[in-house]
């Protein structure tokens, strides 16, 4: 039921795009009843308001890809493809919509050159509208280029919060000897939290400004300092009492995860929410590149939270005791440092971080409840590319994994991405086992 | 609420073809986990590569399912191969990430829209099962009372625990030769035996290996039970939930990891369908829990369960605990 409630919604609006986009140009002739259509506008997007793009070609295929339908588009950038058949027989089929590149105008080309296909499945007998964006060419040499560089702005805002989330799992690991696999629900706990905030009735606002997602984000980083504190308190400072070996306690934590991800569906549903705010923001057009508002605050607050928190760590008293901790816990227990109170700290940090990342990830591409599970063997790679227990490891290993994903889908589909990833991770064991900053006494 | 046919139900599953499934890939991970101390969180990559192996030889390459089954089994080898020479020589924890993560990589990469037409994409492939079910020495129901099977799940339930029975009767010959009890020192102390002279690298590996290819045969059960195979049979939780299994049974034992997946499968039905009921009944209100959360209620119990299993009673139901004080390495 819920499944259908977000479906459906979508097929009005989709329809109502191109009529709106054209200021009334965009208009399909009307046709008998008891037809089903496929039909689509065609516009040049760089233009404003957008102009037709005629004589471009469109063809409709069946389920088993034979050719059933084709048009041109015309002087308005229209094509329109009638179905041959029942509708009643019609609903519930899947069509492939495909545009022909070649015949494009020279100089543009599709906004997104993978979707060189639409694939449409009629769930009412209502016409189907289609949306091809198109505009400035992307293939090509320029294009790669530009390309590259547009995907190095995403890839750096993701990395951004992998960091953070990197550098909560390599500390954790560096003072307790955890591999935490729950730490994926670490990140999401934030996005939950930030999430929850904001569904709270009515909106906080300071002088008019509605902040609600702003201090919902503040919220998820609180709560989830929190939240670590009561997984260290609750759980593992217990284990450790009790002597519990590592291995032991990986598999603890895989009970854990498996508790918590189905625990957070079971309260915040199986969909992919969004907040209410800055869900839909109009990009800065910087040169070529688009970057929108959003990006850069989020990348500005995860590079600010990482500065002070590696700053904490390589100045402070606390975080030098935390850096002795990591190196060896029975030394520095003789030294008079407080073990158990430098880990439980640790704990507070490392979730704090996880759970902003996630609330910014959250904030950047809406959230479910499984999106720190996903990540979490990306932040594994990150760490043991890094170096694991390393401070500037998890760091640097977020940065390189981070691009590497977003930079892989230059060459190859982005459906890869986090398989080329992983394989990095595989390589950087077999070439350098103790990361790149990892020192080599620490295997073995 | 019937209490009866909740049993019943639960006890046809927990005997039934994906009971074997858990059953196998739980002894597998017994060789690698419970006798030798590899933590390998990534079963569901084998079960993967030889479920596949069983269906594209028949899709894809029109052969038959015998040729599928053997060179599912040898690319699973291939596999721990692959896995194990970057990675044995290493502490435990990157074992389990680089197992944990290529499982996922083979599952991305064959479910991927780029290979739908060879690999079929998220659908995986189906219709490869003819042969098998051809042989089907069942021709009706086999009904047992309170507990009855289809004449094809019952077809595969003998496959399946004759597999099992073989898979058992081999991992107890190995376990009692001085090869298994190289193996359990290893998993006791890694340097006590380097020292006795002992190559612990390819005792390791010979230990991934063979676990790797029952887990193999979990996947080909797999493969035979839906009649098709796709990713999402093989997630990474999958290979939790064949944990959860062997550590109720008890690993180290035998017959731990077969205990395991029957208590596991009959507690995962029971507590599925007594929620569904439950809520289905109105005995707990829709304000509490709908129907789409009483289906999650049995993994957020499993959940709890494996933290609790593993903090006061690691050893499960048949194990021996001073054969289980793991430590890393």
């Amino acid at each position: 039921m819920a499944f259908l409630a977000v479906v459906a919604p979508a097929v009005p609006a989709q329809a109502a795009v191109p009529a709106a986009e054209s200021g009334g140009r965009c208009s399909y002739e009307d046709h008998p009843e008891g037809e089903i259509h496929i039909k689509g506008c065609l516009r040049d997007e760089r233009d404003d308001p957008p102009s037709p793009v005629e004589g471009v070609a469109v063809t409709v295929e069946d389920e088993s890809g034979t050719v059933i339908g084709e048009d041109t588009s015309d002087a308005n950038g229209i094509f329109d493809i009638p179905l041959e058949g029942d509708p009643l027989k019609i609903l519930g089929q899947t069509f492939v919509v495909k545009i022909d590149e070649s015949t494009l105008p020279d100089g543009s080309g599709l906004r997104d050159p993978d979707k060189v296909e639409v694939t449409i499945r009629f769930t009412t007998t209502g016409d189907q509208s289609v949306i091809f964006p198109i505009g400035d060419p992307l293939a090509g040499s320029s294009g790669k280029l530009v390309q590259a560089l547009q995907l190095t702005v995403g890839g750096l805002v993701f990395s951004s919060l992998l960091a953070m989330a990197a550098l909560g799992l390599s500390m954790i690991f560096g003072t307790t000897g955890l591999t935490n696999f729950a730490h994926g629900e670490l990140i999401t706990f934030g996005a939950i939290v930030a999430f929850a905030i904001d569904r709270l009735p009515g909106q906080i606002s300071i002088g008019g400004a509605n902040i609600t997602v702003i201090v919902g984000v503040i919220g998820a980083f609180i709560v989830s300092a929190a939240f670590g504190w009561l997984n260290d308190a609750a759980l593992w400072r217990p284990l450790r009492k009790r002597g519990t070996g590592v291995i032991a306690m990986m598999i603890v934590s895989i009970g854990l995860s498996l508790f918590l991800r189905n625990l957070y569906q079971y309260f915040a549903g199986a969909q992919s929410q969004n907040y209410s705010q800055y869900s839909a923001v109009t990009p800065w057009e910087i040169g070529p590149l688009l970057i929108t508002p959003k990006e850069v605050a989020v990348f500005l607050i995860a590079m600010a939270v990482l500065l002070g928190t590696t700053a904490l760590l390589q100045y402070t008293r606390l975080g030098k005791a935390t850096r002795a901790v990591a190196d060896n816990p029975a030394l520095s227990s003789a030294t008079g440092i407080n073990v158990e109170r430098v880990i439980s700290i640790v704990w507070i940090g490392g979730a704090a971080l996880a759970g902003l990342a996630g609330a910014l990830l959250g904030l950047t591409q809406g959230f479910d409840y499984q999106i720190g599970f996903k990540l979490l063997l990306l932040v594994f790679a990150a760490v043991v590319l890094g170096g694991l227990g390393t401070i500037w490891g998890a760091i640097v290993g977020a940065f390189i994994i981070g691009l590497f994903t977003e930079l892989t889908t230059l060459f190859v589909p982005a459906e890869f991405k986090f398989v080329g990833a992983l394989l990095l991770l595989i390589v950087v064991l077999l070439i350098r086992p103790q990361g790149l900053l990892g020192r080599a006494q620490r295997v073995g | 609420m019937d209490i009866g046919n909740l049993l019943g139900f639960s006890l046809e599953q927990a005997l039934g073809p994906t009971a074997i499934i858990y059953c196998l890939a739980a002894i597998g991970l017994n060789v690698h986990f419970g006798y030798t101390g590899l933590l390998n969180f990534g079963q569901a990559g084998f079960m993967l590569v030889a479920g596949y192996s069983v269906g594209g030889a028949v899709t894809i390459f029109s052969s038959s399912l015998w040729i599928g089954l053997v060179v599912g089994l040898l690319l699973c080898v291939v596999l721990a191969l692959l896995l194990g020479i970057p990675t044995l020589r290493l502490r435990a924890d990157y074992l389990a990430i680089v197992t944990i993560a290529a499982a996922e990589i083979i599952r991305q990469t064959i479910g991927a829209a780029s290979f739908s037409s060879t690999f079929g994409g998220q659908d995986g492939i189906t219709d490869f099962i003819g042969g098998f079910r051809a042989a089907n020495p069942y021709t009706e129901r086999v009904d047992l009372g309170l507990v009855q099977w289809s004449a094809y799940d019952a077809w595969v339930m003998t496959v399946g625990w004759s597999l099992v029975a073989v898979c058992c009767l081999l991992i107890w010959l190995l376990m009692r030769s001085p090869w298994g009890r190289v193996l359990k020192s290893i998993r006791e102390d890694e340097d006590a035996v380097r020292s006795l002279g002992k190559n612990v690298y390819s005792f390791k590996m010979q230990a991934l290996v063979i676990g790797g290819v029952i887990g193999g045969l979990a996947g080909v059960m797999t493969s035979l039970r839906s009649a098709a195979v796709g990713p999402s049979f093989f997630a990474t939780d999958v290979t939790f939930f064949a944990y959860t299994a062997l550590l109720i049974g008890g690993a180290a034992r035998v017959l731990g990891p077969v205990a395991g997946a029957i208590i596991f499968w009959f507690l995962i039905n029971f507590l599925g369908s007594f929620f569904s009921q439950a809520t289905r009944s109105e005995l707990i209100p829709t304000w509490i829990m709908d129907s789409q959360q009483a289906s999650l209620m049995r993994f957020i119990i499993t959940g709890l369960g494996l933290m609790l299993l593993m903090i006061y009673r690691p050893q499960g139901i048949f194990g021996d605990r001073r054969e289980l004080a793991l430590d890393a390495r």
